[in-house]
């Protein structure tokens, strides 16, 4: 250490300022990091585990009227919207390369493209929303949709709103993140040898494409 | 112990005046309240816990006031159930549950595995104003009234009650997520935090059974947190998942609330038979006999807890073969736990044993626990549960495991580590008096309980038939004797801050690194170099040499590399 220049000690210290005291290494850290996102991911499925189970267990009571009820889901809009966040799963992963190799713009594209799509996916999202509350097809109790009397048929819609309306807690939520991300990202934030925050959105944000993939086809298709 | 005497003239004890402990270094309210430091924020968990405690406490003294005799006496039936709601919400949800992992969990877990902190300080921060936004929703609930469904939120009927079950869902939800980030942050610690040489069968079986706690924390809350929430809706959209009138299930919000809230009473004790095996073996100086197999057990238990729900529910309505299956299931369960107690009582037989007050603490656990776990077993039969379920056998037996289990062994703990976490030590024959009040008031409360529940007393009534009178008045009496005991604590703890002697760093003559490690109050940073770990936690023939190794180590000062990446933040 002792032969090394003040402008080498000071780059070091900035490669370094991300470093929490209580770690010993910036590998650690990212490990502890790493981890605990992944628990984090492992709650977040169990959250969405609790509607599944719902689903599952008034599909197999009643699976005609579920069959009816679906009907009334666009799954062309549903199927938009797949296409659209299988897309920014793939910028995410992309943008992750990019904090990887140094390449700050592409990793600022990258962010801003994902937020651009989830953007898309949640106006979708509103236009099948606002089409429903049209026709009166609100969850439960207040369901008014006259050519769907049948008794579970609210149920059906109630399953439908918790669900897809979770997920899409989570889209805004990634967005901010990504946002916030993206932000830091212009000033340069991240690099080779720091990106966890960015490798750890990207985590969260193949989850919600993940869990939006078995929504579509459980709720639209079959 | 000898070589404790002197421990503040030693160069570490200087060292550490000069620059202060984890207590005197920084003063101010603000340095408290936002600190990242894991033994203050351990702190903040203690105070805030005992609150809850003592609140919950009331309630359960009013109660038993009222059932002195029968009858309505001073509380409506109304104010009753809301007590006995109030009563398990909060020492559920406020005490019990993040008392342990919160308090001992926050303060011990870094220094167990010879870390500087929890891998992640700021989440753990950002756990407990959660926690304390979750306690101050359900004291929200209870000043908006009718908090009325004991503390199960069963449906349909917690979908018509007052409006008080909105602010319960949401405080059940936020101190759920608390519960999780803990569970997270605890987990990662033990995996990535470890100091050199802290193998995993080196790790201190306390660490061993928040690592199991963390794991249920994490598996089993996340559900609870979708059933709040889906209930949230129920009560505010009426979205008919649950509710039979749209022709939704209320026994699925059962099944929901179970599968949390059975390994959720994991959660409650698995912590408690961390402490208590900490206890048996510094107290009996004895290497603690079968580590593997009481680590290995908590993680079991962790394990089978989430496959016994349906215990709950063998007169709900569910299937014939399920509840036998469930109850098979239930009856593995006291192989673990069995386990455990026949290895702590091996390492007391020839431990030279000293009965100080935190080793009155296990002794008691062992007897209180095995009544707790026994009657467990029986309400987990098939057959005696239709006949017990929803009587006070129900309610004894869970005390036994809730009270005389993890409470006891958190008292057992605070009086074990109080001189670390204070560096005072209390008033022993205060200590050993109020944990024999304890013991005598909590059997005379709850024994009564179970004697009455076999003879078909309900459970959750303001009233009863007059045969019970004795009884019942026999465990009134009880709550208060219980009641004075834990009340002389309070004093005697509270005094002992201003007036007890000082505590030397290892008055107990404990193996563990916060003992051998740290000065009587621990660091700021908990150590001034890390350990270098070369032994297991009980290995308590190897400490004088240790403790004198420490004390030739040059003063820290000397030392720069201790603290080389301190100031980066």
């Amino acid at each position: 250490m002792a032969n090394t220049s003040a402008a080498e000690q000071a780059a070091k210290e900035r490669a370094l300022a991300h470093l929490k005291h209580y770690f010993v290494s910036s590998d650690q850290q990212f490990d502890a990091a790493k981890m605990g996102m992944w628990l984090f991911l492992v709650t977040e499925v169990l959250l969405f585990s609790g509607m599944f189970v719902a689903y599952a267990v008034y599909r197999v009571w009643y699976p005609e009227v579920f069959a009816v009820a679906s009907t009334e889901l666009n799954p062309w809009l549903g199927g938009l919207n797949t296409v659209v966040l299988l897309g920014s799963s793939l910028t995410v992963a992309l943008a992750i390369h990019a904090a990887q190799t140094d390449k700050r713009r592409a990793l600022v594209v990258n962010l801003f493209v994902t937020v651009l799509l989830a953007a898309a996916f949640m106006v979708v999202k509103y236009f099948e929303y606002t089409h429903k509350f049209h026709l009166g097809i609100f969850p439960g109790e207040y369901f008014a949709y006259e050519e769907m009397g049948q008794r579970i048929v609210p149920i059906f819609f109630s399953i439908y709103y918790v669900m897809t309306g979770i997920h899409g807690v989570h889209v805004l939520v990634g967005m901010g993140v990504l946002t916030w991300l993206a932000l830091r990202a212009m000033r340069g934030h991240f690099h080779s040898g720091y990106y966890t925050p960015v490798e750890l959105a990207g985590l969260y944000w193949h989850l919600v494409d993940i869990i939006w993939i078995f929504l579509f086809p459980l709720l639209y298709l079959i | 112990m000898t070589e404790d005497k002197d421990r503040n003239e030693t160069p570490q004890g200087q060292a550490a005046e000069e620059r202060g402990d984890y207590v005197t270094h920084a003063k101010s309210i603000g340095s408290w309240l936002f600190s990242l430091d894991h033994k203050r924020i351990g702190m903040l968990y203690a105070v805030t816990v005992a609150i809850a405690f003592l609140l919950g406490g009331v309630f359960a003294l009013l109660v038993r006031a009222e059932l002195l005799s029968p009858g309505e006496d001073f509380l409506s039936a109304q104010s009753y159930n809301q007590m006995f709601s109030l009563h398990g919400i909060v020492m559920v949800f406020g005490f019990i549950i993040p008392a342990i992992p919160g308090f001992l969990g926050n303060f011990l877990l870094p220094l167990h595995l010879g870390a500087k902190d929890v891998a992640f300080p700021r989440l753990n921060l950002a756990s407990y104003y959660l926690y304390l936004l979750g306690v101050a929703l359900i004291l929200v609930a209870m000043v908006a009234g009718s908090v009325d469904t004991g503390w199960t939120f069963y449906t349909p009927y917690s979908a018509r009650t007052g409006p008080s079950v909105l602010f319960l869902t949401m405080a059940v939800f936020i101190a759920g997520f608390a519960s999780i980030f803990t569970g997270i942050n605890f987990i990662v610690t033990v995996h990535k935090m470890r100091a050199p040489g802290m193998t995993w069968n080196r790790l201190p079986l306390f660490v061993w059974s928040i690592y199991s706690t963390s794991i249920v924390q994490v598996l089993a809350t996340p559900v609870l947190g979708i059933t709040v929430l889906l209930l949230f809706l129920e009560r505010l959209l009426h979205i008919g998942i649950f509710d039979p009138a749209l022709g939704g299930d209320p026994i699925l919000f059962q099944h929901f609330f179970w599968f949390y809230s059975h390994p959720a009473v994991y959660i409650m004790i698995l912590p408690g038979f961390g402490i208590v095996s900490e206890l048996i073996a510094t107290f009996s100086r004895q290497r603690i006999y079968g580590y593997m197999a009481i680590a290995l057990s908590s993680v079991a238990i962790a394990l089978l807890g989430f496959l016994v729900w349906g215990h709950h529910m063998f007169v709900a309505g569910q299937s014939v073969v399920s509840s036998v299956i469930f109850s098979l299931i239930t009856y593995l369960i006291g192989i673990p736990s069995g386990i455990k107690v026949f290895n702590w009582i091996a390492t007391m037989y020839k431990g030279s044993i000293s009965f100080k007050t935190p080793m009155l603490y296990a002794l008691s656990f062992l007897v209180l626990f095995t009544i707790g776990g026994v009657t467990g077993i029986m309400v987990g039969v098939l057959a005696v549960d239709v006949h017990l379920h929803d009587t006070y056998y129900v309610v004894g037996h869970f005390h036994y495991v809730m009270v005389g289990g993890t409470t006891i062994a958190l008292l057992g703990g605070l009086h074990y580590w109080w001189p670390k976490i204070t560096g005072r030590l209390y008033s022993e024959a205060a200590g050993r008096l109020a944990a024999l009040l304890v013991f005598v008031g909590l059997n005379l409360t709850f024994f009564t309980q179970l004697v009455m529940g076999s003879r078909g007393m309900p459970r959750r009534y303001n009233d009863y038939l007059p045969e019970f009178t004795f009884l019942h008045q026999l465990s009134t009496v009880g709550s208060w004797i219980m009641g004075a005991g834990l009340f002389l604590v309070a004093i005697y703890l509270l005094v002992s801050l201003f007036r007890g002697k000082k505590a030397g760093a290892n008055p107990w003559g404990g193996a563990t690194l916060e003992w051998t490690h740290t000065g009587p109050r621990p660091d700021p940073h908990n150590f001034h170099r890390t350990p270098f770990v070369t032994r297991g936690p009980y290995e308590f023939d190897r400490i004088p040499e240790l403790v004198a190794a420490h004390r030739d180590e040059p003063p820290p000062d000397a030392q720069p590399d201790v603290h080389l990446n301190q100031d980066r933040t």
